[in-house]
């Protein structure tokens, strides 16, 4: 059997379990640790799209052939989420390298098992697992937000960890229910069985699946439940708010995964349900997201709105229905989730630059050291961010209007973009002025600038025109994944068709 | 016995709401905890409301489904920790922030 599908999982699980029996020892050290485990998992993710593109694969841990064990699925939509995670994290690592890691001892440990609950939600084909998977992101993510003292960082936490709490008991009713009418948690079993059920199970199936938007809605925070996000991400430490940018993305990826498989073609009454929600409500997130993004004080306050607005305009590309507005979104989900990554680093950065007086606020601050060097790096994320031509956003949001077609749809959805471009290109633009060319003389500046962390930021933001150069195969790559993902019958076969390895014979 | 479990949820989710939207910290940490009962005991009752019954299939016509004891273990488990973190976390919001209200603001 193929051993690599797990390892992504397990290579953080060791790594954060070794780091934490280490803890007492030299940071150097520990440093190296992290920084091996995240960086292997950047060839490892191109090793498992590599494999997803010859077909889905199917891991049955500890060899119960599904619908009785948990299953892990590769999918080329899996391996592609985990290849922007890895990415991500060995960026931010890199960061933290410099010294956001020594708040606490164990920040690398709580970073890895971040990582492992993050690929495990990407990879998992159970329901129950998802839960399980979920709950282990989010107590690293508790820790990891509350790294480091600061008032403001207990109550954006505060308000976090509640929220999600709460959050994971609705996603438990909904899983209870989905059990209870099925009698299975595999998510492929559950699409087959739901397409059996009688006519007057649906409406409770139907209720199940709003609890679950409703739980993945607050995890990629959607209007209406955004209001945790700009604080807590504004609070954070940046290499963990850097990180954190993949986490909304996670539940981007359990709407298009739960409802696809479970609830799209081919399930009677409940086809496509969710998907006339998703339409006003990814709409509405982009309007409030962009007047947040205008009245921020913050750079990283900024920076946490743009991530909410990319989380809105992914729902509505979603909620267009069609391959095309699919392939279109996920492009977007790369760009927005690495460029908003870059920016949080940069902010970081610049708050040190400035030092504590002024921080990552949009006031006039001292002068800037390297200010060319800067002021070029903010330049080029924020046309990327905004979606202004050359850059990796000018195409995602380019493919994803014109994937809207002809209609009233897409006369809302190209006033929603193109109007959110231009007031957040306003909110950059102004940002930018203000923190560059405009100085408090008398101020005295922070630190120097850090070369590796600037490395780290620079490397970031280098994805998007990387995603620009290689768009062709990005995506010839992202077609095939979302031609699966509207065709969940291959899916379903290929979950429910896996032999245990070697069976009947002795262990 | 249904009448009653549904009752007995019905009221412990209730006064798990009623104590979220007191917006103190401890009576939340105390509210989530008693959702979280609910919760369980709804995983429970979705493996159908059986007595003595066996749990291995072909011993009897009906049989009772282990799988959600074990998801109620497994959500037991998580919501232990959980409910110790957001304990540590009301106490550390209460030291900081002087005060005991969700928001962080004061009595007056």
């Amino acid at each position: 059997m193929n051993q690599l599908p797990i390892l992504p999982i397990l290579l953080p699980m060791f790594m954060g379990a070794l780091l934490l029996l280490i803890s007492r020892s030299s940071m150097p050290l520990k440093r190296g640790l992290s920084f091996l485990a995240v960086v292997v998992q950047i060839p490892l993710a191109i090793a498992l799209m590599g494999q997803a593109s010859e077909g889905i694969e199917v891991y049955a841990a500890g060899n119960w052939v599904p619908p009785f064990g948990i299953v892990l699925v590769v999918d080329r939509l899996a391996a592609f989420l985990l290849l922007v995670t890895a990415v991500l994290a060995s960026c931010s690592v890199l960061y933290a390298m410099r010294g956001d890691d020594n708040l606490g001892r164990n920040f690398h440990s709580l970073f890895q098992f971040q990582l492992m609950g993050i690929n495990g939600a990407f990879l998992t084909g159970d329901m129950f697992n998802l839960f399980v998977f979920f709950e282990i992101l989010l107590i690293a993510s508790y820790a990891l937000l509350l790294h480091g003292a600061g008032s403001s960082r207990v109550r954006a936490g505060l308000h976090y960890v509640l929220l999600n709490l709460f959050g994971s008991a609705l996603f438990l009713l909904a899983v209870g229910t989905l059990y209870g009418l099925t009698g299975t948690l595999n998510m492929a079993d559950m699409a087959q069985r739901i397409a059996e059920l009688p006519e007057v199970d649906a409406p409770l199936i139907g209720a199940a699946a709003m609890l679950l938007l409703i739980v993945f809605g607050l995890k990629a925070a959607m209007f209406p439940l955004y209001f945790w996000l700009p604080r807590a991400y504004s609070a954070a430490s940046a290499p963990v708010a850097a990180l954190f940018a993949i986490m909304t993305k996670v539940g981007i990826y359990s709407v298009i995964r739960v409802y696809s498989l479970m609830f799209g073609e081919g399930e009677g009454p409940l086809a496509w349900l969710v998907n006339d929600w998703l339409w006003p409500v990814g709409l509405l997130t982009i309007v409030l997201a962009t007047i947040g993004a205008l009245a921020a004080s913050t750079l990283n306050g900024l920076v946490a709105y743009l991530v909410v607005l990319s989380v809105g305009i992914l729902m509505a590309g979603i909620s267009l229905g069609t391959a095309d507005a699919l392939t279109a979104s996920l492009y977007y989900l790369a760009h927005s989730t690495w460029i908003s990554g870059g920016l949080f680093l940069l902010a970081g950065l610049l708050a040190r630059t400035r030092g504590p007086r002024f921080g990552a606020r949009i006031v006039p601050g001292p002068q800037l050291p390297k200010l060319m060097l800067f002021g070029g790096v903010f330049f080029l994320s924020a046309i990327s961010i905004v979606g202004l031509p050359p850059l990796s956003g000018f195409i995602g949001k380019l493919m994803l209007l014109s994937s809207a077609g002809t209609g009233a749809k897409a006369g809302w959805l190209y006033t929603a973009v193109l109007g959110s471009g231009l007031v957040v290109l306003v909110a950059m633009s102004r940002a930018g002025s203000t923190l560059f060319w405009r100085q408090d003389a008398a101020a005295v500046p922070g630190e120097p600038v850090d070369a590796l962390r600037m490395t780290a930021v620079i490397l970031l933001l280098l994805c998007s025109p990387m995603m620009v150069i290689f768009a062709e195969p990005t995506l010839d790559y992202l077609n095939a994944a979302s031609a699966e993902i509207f065709n969940p019958s291959g899916y379903i076969e290929r979950v429910m068709s896996t032999q245990a390895t070697n069976p009947g014979g002795q262990p | 016995m249904e009448l009653l479990y549904a009752l007995t949820l019905g009221i412990l989710t209730m006064s798990g709401v009623y104590l979220l939207l007191r917006a103190r910290t401890f009576q939340v940490v105390v509210g989530l905890t008693l959702i979280s009962y609910a919760v369980n005991l709804f995983l429970l009752a979705m493996g159908r409301l059986h007595t003595g019954m066996p749990a291995v299939l072909g011993k009897a016509e009906e049989y009772a489904d282990p799988l959600p004891q074990a998801l109620v273990l497994t959500a037991i488990v998580i919501g232990f920790a959980m409910t110790a973190f957001s304990l540590v976390l009301a106490l550390r919001a209460q030291g900081e922030l002087d005060t005991d209200h969700v928001d962080g603001k004061g009595d007056n």
